[in-house]
């Protein structure tokens, strides 16, 4: 083992205890009181977990994609929520400034988000744009030495603790499609920004999302990220390339976690006289949530060391999101059916973990989105 | 304050141990190693004692294979400023590693050397006191509070059926128990930053310690597995059989 394989190892096995001593004890507290407490976001801080993928020059790890998804498969072992405290910082609340932000603004911003001080959030989702980005209408006009944003932005992920919002508006009203937008780097307290209610979802309890509303709210001109305008809908675009590697390793671990669960019980039920995992109707179940899993770890690990390679992997990352999503979804429900009625019932995990893992086939790209991505890249490829 | 901490690698405590089949040891083969847990509570005190400003520099050492390079990076994660790896492929017992430890200390010249009051592979519970006879310092062992005023420490130890206060004179040795403190996670930065701070490798030889072995290990078994139990129909039953079968009471 070289000294880097040493060093990525102690994170993951220090994150690896961290998640099973600190985090997987609180998840029915989570789950109950809707909340991520206090002192486990504290020790979150303390341990790093915000500055996982911030540049090491702000105070973060700056992780490669392969480091990343390992450890993103370690934090998949608890409820969603957890990561979600500071999976904004790590993916779409930071990335922007990462990849596209100017020096003034990384050096404003970054180091904040790589303690946790700063949290951030993502705004590109509205009421009537969802897969359609590329036509949202949140506008930005121009006033003096800035913009004024007004519209709705739905569905923002961690928006009711965030400090600091990236912002895809519409710069150029002439220019209906992708190339009319810019991303702003905005702080949530400017005057003119009000959050809705925290919706009420199916599952990933403690996590919360809910609209954020702009009405003439005053940015400077240099809150665009990299200072140039009509450059917003590639940033996204690029955030969510990584993001999309990260979203597929948390499933892997919830998968394996799931399928960890479902063979201790598997094990432990009797029915006929004998364990129920000796039954090949369980077993079957069990070999395909586990061979589809080990496939998924499989696509990741390999994407994401072609993207630390300097590969484009716009397809493979649109086909880790679609492959492990869909995956975890079919394992957790695989798993219900192994616990029987009392998969049905709140007092295992698994009744939890069912609706907690739908929505990993909605976001950041909803499943279909990412067949479209894999079709248009593959046809472009046979041109 | 120089203080010196002494870490062992050894199967984590999370893992179930396996005999191997010739009873020869146990299968540490593929087996996950960490820190000895009461050798991270050793080095959990000597980062408070840095933090509060009565230790000035902490080397961690370790005395084994290669790999306890990663043990000695975990000690850096957690505080430490630098680390001495004495290596050996031998088994090293406690002797042995009383004896490496004072010569590391003959030439670190520390004020106080903590250890784990024994590390959870082998259950040993020895070097801390072989080390204090051998160099002829003070010891106060099973600590589970540590206090430092004008040259000694004042140390309280969990003793059977309650707890002793003791003064000690430095240079001391001092071993951890379980309730002298929570050791802390290693902060993911810090483990990043680990890997710049300097590690020293030597071996027994270098140190002109004679690290064979003296003792032999005849046979290793699996604890007996538990039988099964009965069920009592009566509380009179359940009396007779503790009083005439079990006889507890």
């Amino acid at each position: 083992m070289g000294s880097e394989d040493a060093e990525l190892e102690q994170l993951i096995d220090t994150v690896d205890r961290f998640v099973e001593q600190k985090l997987k004890p609180r998840e029915e507290e989570v789950e109950r009181t809707d909340r991520v407490p206090d002192d486990v976001v504290a020790d979150m801080k303390a341990l790093g977990l915000f500055g996982l993928t911030i540049p090491p020059e702000y105070g973060g790890l700056g992780l490669g994609c392969y480091e990343e998804a390992r450890i993103g498969m370690v934090l998949g072992h608890t409820s969603p929520a957890f990561r979600s405290v500071f999976g904004t910082n790590v993916g779409i609340g930071a990335q922007g400034l990462v990849i596209d932000g100017t020096e003034e603004q990384k050096q404003k911003y970054l180091p904040g988000m790589a303690s946790g001080e700063i949290v951030g959030s993502f705004c590109l989702t509205e009421p009537e744009t969802g897969s359609d980005a590329g036509s949202l209408r949140t506008a930005a006009v121009r006033d003096g030495n800035g913009y004024r944003l007004n519209g709705t932005k739905r569905f923002i992920t961690n928006a009711p603790r965030a400090n600091v919002l990236t912002v895809m508006a519409r710069t150029d009203p002439n220019e209906p499609g992708a190339r009319g937008i810019s991303a702003f780097i905005v702080d949530a307290d400017t005057p003119g920004i009000r959050l809705g209610k925290p919706e009420k979802k199916m599952g990933q309890r403690g996590a919360h999302v809910c609209d954020v509303v702009f009405e003439d709210a005053f940015v400077p001109a240099d809150a665009i990220i990299g200072g140039v305008e009509g450059q917003g809908f590639k940033t996204a675009m690029k955030v969510l390339d990584r993001g999309r590697i990260h979203i597929s390793a948390v499933c892997i671990g919830v998968a394996e976690r799931i399928i960890a669960d479902a063979v201790g019980y598997a094990k432990e039920r009797r029915q006929f006289g004998k364990a129920i995992a000796e039954f090949q109707l369980i077993q079957a179940m069990l070999a395909d949530s586990d061979t589809e899993c080990a496939a998924a770890r499989a696509l990741v690990l390999d994407a994401a060391r072609r993207r630390d390679a300097g590969e484009r992997i716009t397809k493979l990352a649109a086909m880790c999101k679609y492959y492990a999503s869909e995956m975890v979804g079919r394992v957790a429900d695989r798993a219900v059916q192994i616990h029987g009625g009392s998969g049905y019932i709140a007092d295992y995990a698994i009744e939890r973990q069912y609706r907690d893992v739908r929505l990993f086939r909605l976001y950041e790209g909803t499943s279909q989105i990412q067949q479209l991505i894999i079709a248009r890249e593959l046809l472009k490829e046979h041109d | 304050m120089k203080v010196l901490v002494a870490v062992k690698r050894v199967i984590d405590a999370y893992v179930k141990v396996r005999v191997k089949s010739d009873g020869s040891g146990v299968e540490t083969q593929n087996v996950k190693m960490s820190m000895n847990p009461f050798c991270e509570i050793a080095v959990e005190e000597a980062v408070r004692l840095k933090e509060a400003g009565v230790a000035t520099e902490i080397v961690a050492v370790s005395c084994g294979p290669q790999q306890s390079q990663e043990t000695i990076r975990t000690a850096l994660a957690m505080g430490a400023d630098r680390g001495i790896l004495v290596q050996s492929d031998e088994a090293l017992e406690p002797l042995a590693i009383a004896k490496i430890l004072k010569a590391v200390v003959d030439k670190e010249q520390p004020e106080l050397v903590l250890l784990g009051k024994q590390a959870v592979d082998n259950d040993f519970g020895q070097t801390g006191q072989m080390l204090s006879a051998l160099l002829g310092w003070s010891q106060a062992t099973y600590a589970s509070k540590i206090q430092k005023a004008d040259g000694e420490l004042t140390v309280t130890r969990e003793i059977d059926g309650g707890l002793e206060t003791i003064k000690v004179k430095l240079p001391a040795i001092v071993t951890a128990d379980l309730r002298l403190n929570e050791p802390r996670y290693a902060s993911l930065p810090n483990i990043m930053k680990a890997k710049k701070k300097p590690i020293d490798t030597m071996s027994p030889a270098d140190l002109g310690v004679d690290a064979a072995p003296r003792l032999s290990v005849v046979k290793v078994t699996e604890p007996p597995a538990r039988q099964a139990g009965v069920k009592v129909g009566s509380v009179a039953e359940l009396v007779d059989k503790l009083k005439n079968e079990a006889k507890v009471i």
